[in-house]
C-alpha cells in the first residue's frame, strides 16, 4: 500500500494568529522561558526580604482566581502573590457560587469577563478547562491544575526550589515515586525537569505508571530500590479521590506502603525529599522522612509564592523582561 | 420495505459529458446520462470531452444518529436527511439509541411514518438488540423486522454478555436481518476518554486501550463463526481489530465492518488540541491503527465507510474535553474529507472510495446497490473534484455543528444529489 503519512490536524486548519500568552502546560514553554521565570522568581524573593513586602508593579490589574476544586496551597499562594504585586484579586470557589446552581464553566467565564480581568487563574477537576477558559475570556489564563493533566506552577516552583537548594538542575537525577497515573504534578515535573536537563526516573506500581510515559524522556522502574541513586526523591500523594472504585490499581494501601512507601531505610544520607502536598503520612511517605532535615516540603511552599509572582508579572508585562531589583519601587 | 421517506416527484435530468465513475460496473469514462421520471433511461457515449464533473452512484451511510425521538433539538428526521442529501447520500440508516430506544414495533412504526412525512431521502431504522439497550432481554426481533427494522444493534453500548449475543445471533436467523455490534469491553474502556498511548500518557487522560475493542471483536467474531450468522462490526478503530477480522473472514466467518472518516483521517495526535470535537467513541488511535484501517479499506476487509454522525448540542461540547460527550458530525463532510486526505495524496483510488461509500454499505444491509445503469432508479451524486471550500459553522444543514473539520479547507464538493429518482440537493 501507499505510504501513509501521519496527518496532523493542524494541517487542515488555518494558521492561528499569535495567541495571547497563557500558562497552561509546561509543554508550551521553552528552556529560555523557564530560565526567565526562575530569574524573575529570584528577583521577587529578594524583594520579599524587605520589611515592606508589597510592590506596586501590578497596581490597577485584576487577577481572578477560579477554583473549582479544593485547594489550600495553590489558591492561597496565587492570592498572596497577586496581592504582593498590588493587583486587585477576586477569588471564587465553586462551593457557594453559581456553579452550585448549575452554571456552566463557559457562563462563569463570561460573567467574570464582564469585569475585564487581566489574568484568570483556574483550577478544575477536568482536563481541558484552562483551554476552554482561554477561549471564553480575553484575559491571560494560568492553569492552577486541570484534572490529571498539568499543574505548571507546581513544576516551576519545584524547579526553583531545586535550583536554590542544589545550585542547578542540569544533570540532577530525580526519582518521582508513587501514583504517577493520577498526578498532574508528575506530568508537569517530568516535562519541566527533562526540559532543564535533569534525569528523571518514575518509580511505582505498574498500573499507576501510564503506558507510553517514557516518550516524555524519563525512565520507568517498578522497584523502589531504584530511588537509591537519585539526588532527589519526589514523593507523590496516593490520589485515592481520583481512583475509580474497584479498579484495583494496587491490592491495598497496606501493600503499597510496604512496597513503595518512602521510609528512612530506603533513603541514603544526603538525598533530598520533596512532596507537592498534601501528604498522607504513613502511606506514601513516612513521618520521619517528611520531618527530616532533608525534606524540602516547606521550602516548596515558600517557593510557590515568588514563582507565582513571577508568572503573573511575566504574563502581564509581555515577553522576555529583565528587571533589576532597583527598578522595583516599594509601595510607600 | 426497510427504507422510508417522502414520496417525491420523479425528476427528469440530463448529465451531459460527465466523467462517470461507477465501481459497480468498473466504469470510469466520459458519458451522457439521461434520467426520465426518476429512472436512468440512457447512458450514452459523451459527445464532447468530460466537463470536469464526476457522476457516481450516490452514497449510503449505514451509521447515523438522527437523535429522534428524544433529542430533536440536536437533529430530527428532516434536518438529518437534508444534511445527508448535502453530503451526497441517497440512503442512510439510523441508530436506535434514542429516547425512547427503538426496541418495539410501535416506536419503530411511528418513526417510519414520521420519515414518510419528513425525510428528504430514504431512511432505514435499526432496532435495538436488547430491550432499552439494557443488555438483558432480547427485543421482539421478528416483529421488528416485519415492521421494517433494517437490522439490530445496541450501538453506543456493547452486548456485554456473550450468551446474550449468541442468542441474538441465533434469533436473527428468524428475523432475517443482520446484527451489528459496538465492540467495547467496558471494564477495559472504563474511565477512558482517549486512546491509551503516548498522547494519553502525556496529557493525563484515562486511556481507552485498543484491546478494549479488539477483545470484543475477537469474541463476537467467534460467536458469529460458531452460529454461522452474519455479523457487522461498527466503527472499527484498532489495528488489532482489523487483524482479527481479516483472520475470521479468511476462515469463512460471515462478518463485515465499517470505518469512519475521522478514524481514516486523524490520529490521537489531534487530541493534543483538547478540542471536544475530536472526542469520539471509539477514540482516535495511533498512526499504525490509521494505516491498518486504510489498508483494510483498500483490500476490502472493511467494505463500508460510515460517518457515525453524532450531533450534539452546542452547550454539550462547550465544556472541558474531559466533560464532553463522545461523538462528532460527519454527513456533510465525509466525501470531501476523504477525497482531500486519501484520494488527493494518492493513498486511496477514487473508485475505491466511491465503492466503500455506496455499494459496500448497501450490500451489508441488503439495500439496493446504487448504480449508473439503464433501468435503475436514479441514485446519483454529481461531484466537483476541483472545488475548494471551507467548513464553517454556518454551512451545516444539520442542527448541530460538532464537526472535527470546523475551519478546515477541503477539496471536492457535492454538487447535486439524486435520491430515489428525485433531486434532493443542489449546491
Amino acid at each position: 500500500m501507499a505510504d501513509v503519512r501521519p496527518l496532523l490536524r493542524t494541517e487542515l486548519l488555518p494558521p492561528k494568529s499569535s495567541a495571547r500568552r497563557h500558562l497552561i502546560s509546561i509543554a508550551d514553554l521553552t528552556r529560555e522561558d523557564v530560565e526567565r521565570l526562575l530569574a524573575l522568581s529570584r528577583t521577587f524573593a529578594r524583594s520579599l526580604e524587605r520589611d515592606v513586602k508589597k510592590l506596586p508593579t501590578l497596581r490597577g490589574r485584576t487577577v481572578v482566581n477560579l477554583f473549582f476544586e479544593s485547594s489550600t496551597r495553590t489558591s492561597s499562594s496565587f492570592e498572596l502573590a497577586a496581592k504582593r504585586l498590588s493587583a486587585d484579586v477576586m477569588s471564587i470557589k465553586s462551593s457557594g457560587s453559581a456553579v452550585e446552581k448549575g452554571e456552566s464553566l463557559k457562563d462563569t467565564l463570561l460573567t467574570i469577563g464582564a469585569y475585564d480581568p487581566d489574568v484568570v487563574v483556574i483550577r478544575h477537576a477536568h482536563i481541558g478547562a484552562p483551554h476552554l477558559a482561554a477561549r471564553y475570556t480575553p484575559a491571560h489564563v494560568v492553569n492552577a491544575g486541570d484534572g490529571k493533566h498539568q499543574h505548571p506552577t507546581q513544576a516551576l516552583l519545584d524547579l526553583y526550589t531545586l535550583d536554590e537548594e542544589l545550585g542547578g538542575i542540569e544533570g540532577l537525577h530525580v526519582a518521582i515515586v508513587g501514583d504517577v497515573l493520577h498526578s498532574r504534578v508528575a506530568r508537569s515535573n517530568v516535562q519541566a525537569l527533562v526540559l532543564m536537563g535533569a534525569r528523571v526516573t518514575l518509580v511505582g506500581p505498574p498500573a499507576l505508571i501510564p503506558r507510553g510515559i517514557e516518550t516524555l524522556g524519563c525512565e520507568v522502574s517498578h522497584d523502589i530500590r531504584s530511588i537509591a541513586d537519585a539526588d532527589v526523591v519526589y514523593v507523590l500523594r496516593m490520589q485515592r479521590e481520583r481512583m475509580l472504585e474497584g479498579a484495583n490499581y494496587v491490592p491495598s494501601l497496606r501493600e503499597y506502603t510496604a512496597r513503595w512507601g518512602v521510609t528512612p531505610d530506603r533513603l541514603r544520607p544526603g538525598q533530598k525529599v520533596m512532596h507537592p502536598g498534601p501528604m498522607n503520612r504513613g502511606v506514601e511517605i513516612d513521618a520521619a522522612v517528611a520531618d527530616s532535615p532533608e525534606s524540602l516540603v516547606e521550602r516548596q511552599v515558600r517557593s510557590g509564592l515568588v514563582v507565582r509572582m513571577a508568572v503573573l508579572y511575566d504574563l502581564l508585562t509581555q515577553g522576555p523582561v529583565e528587571i533589576k531589583v532597583a527598578e522595583i519601587e516599594e509601595v510607600a | 420495505m426497510i427504507l422510508y421517506g417522502k414520496n417525491g416527484t420523479q425528476d427528469s435530468l440530463v448529465y451531459e459529458n460527465v466523467r462517470v465513475v461507477d465501481p459497480t460496473q468498473g466504469i470510469d469514462e466520459a458519458l451522457t446520462v439521461r434520467v426520465e421520471q426518476g429512472v436512468i433511461a440512457a447512458v450514452e457515449p459523451a459527445a464532447a470531452p468530460a466537463n470536469g464533473k464526476v457522476l457516481a452512484p450516490a452514497f449510503v451511510d449505514p451509521h447515523v444518529h438522527l437523535r429522534t425521538p428524544g433529542r430533536e433539538d440536536e437533529e430530527d428526521l428532516a434536518s438529518g436527511t437534508r444534511a445527508a442529501a448535502a453530503g451526497g447520500y441517497c440512503a442512510i440508516l439510523a441508530m436506535p439509541n434514542t429516547d425512547p430506544v427503538v426496541d418495539s414495533a410501535s416506536v419503530l412504526g411511528s418513526l417510519a411514518e414520521q420519515a414518510e412525512r419528513e425525510a428528504e431521502i430514504p431512511v432505514g431504522f435499526l432496532a435495538s438488540i436488547t430491550k432499552g439497550q439494557q443488555g438483558a432481554e432480547l427485543t421482539e426481533m421478528v416483529e421488528l423486522a416485519e415492521r421494517g427494522a433494517a437490522g439490530f444493534t445496541d450501538d453506543g453500548r456493547p452486548v456485554v454478555a456473550p450468551g446474550l449475543l449468541r442468542r441474538a445471533l441465533q434469533y436473527s436467523a428468524a428475523a432475517g436481518r443482520p446484527v451489528a455490534v459496538h465492540c467495547e469491553e467496558p471494564t477495559l474502556s472504563r474511565g477512558g476518554h482517549v486512546h491509551e498511548g503516548v498522547v494519553s500518557a502525556e496529557l493525563g487522560f484515562g486511556g481507552y486501550p485498543s484491546v478494549a475493542e479488539s477483545v470484543m471483536v475477537a469474541r463476537d467474531l467467534a460467536l458469529a463463526g460458531y452460529e454461522e450468522r452474519p455479523l457487522h462490526l461498527l466503527h472499527l478503530s484498532a489495528r488489532e481489530s482489523v487483524d482479527e477480522l481479516r483472520r475470521a473472514r479468511a476462515a469463512g466467518v460471515p462478518a463485515t465492518a465499517e470505518v469512519t472518516p475521522h478514524h481514516l483521517c486523524l490520529t490521537d495526535d489531534a487530541v493534543r488540541s483538547l478540542d471536544p470535537n475530536v472526542k469520539m467513541n471509539p477514540p482516535l488511535r495511533a498512526s499504525e491503527d490509521r494505516a491498518a484501517l486504510i489498508e483494510a479499506l483498500l483490500d476490502g476487509t472493511i467494505e463500508a465507510i460510515a460517518t457515525d454522525h453524532a450531533p450534539h448540542a452546542r452547550e454539550e461540547k462547550e465544556v472541558p474535553f474531559e466533560e464532553a460527550p463522545f461523538g462528532v458530525t460527519g454527513l456533510e463532510t465525509s466525501f470531501a474529507a476523504l477525497y482531500t486526505q486519501l484520494v488527493g495524496p494518492g493513498v486511496v483510488p477514487l473508485a475505491t472510495l466511491l465503492e466503500r461509500l455506496s455499494a459496500g454499505p448497501a450490500r451489508i444491509y441488503g439495500l439496493d446497490v446504487p448504480t449508473v445503469q439503464v433501468g435503475a432508479r436514479a441514485n446519483l451524486v454529481l461531484l466537483d473534484l476541483d472545488a475548494v471550500w471551507h467548513v464553517d459553522e454556518g454551512s451545516f444543514r444539520s442542527k448541530s455543528a460538532n464537526s472535527w473539520l470546523l475551519g478546515s479547507k477541503l477539496h471536492g464538493r457535492v454538487v447535486q444529489t439524486v435520491a430515489a429518482g428525485k433531486v434532493v440537493y443542489t449546491s
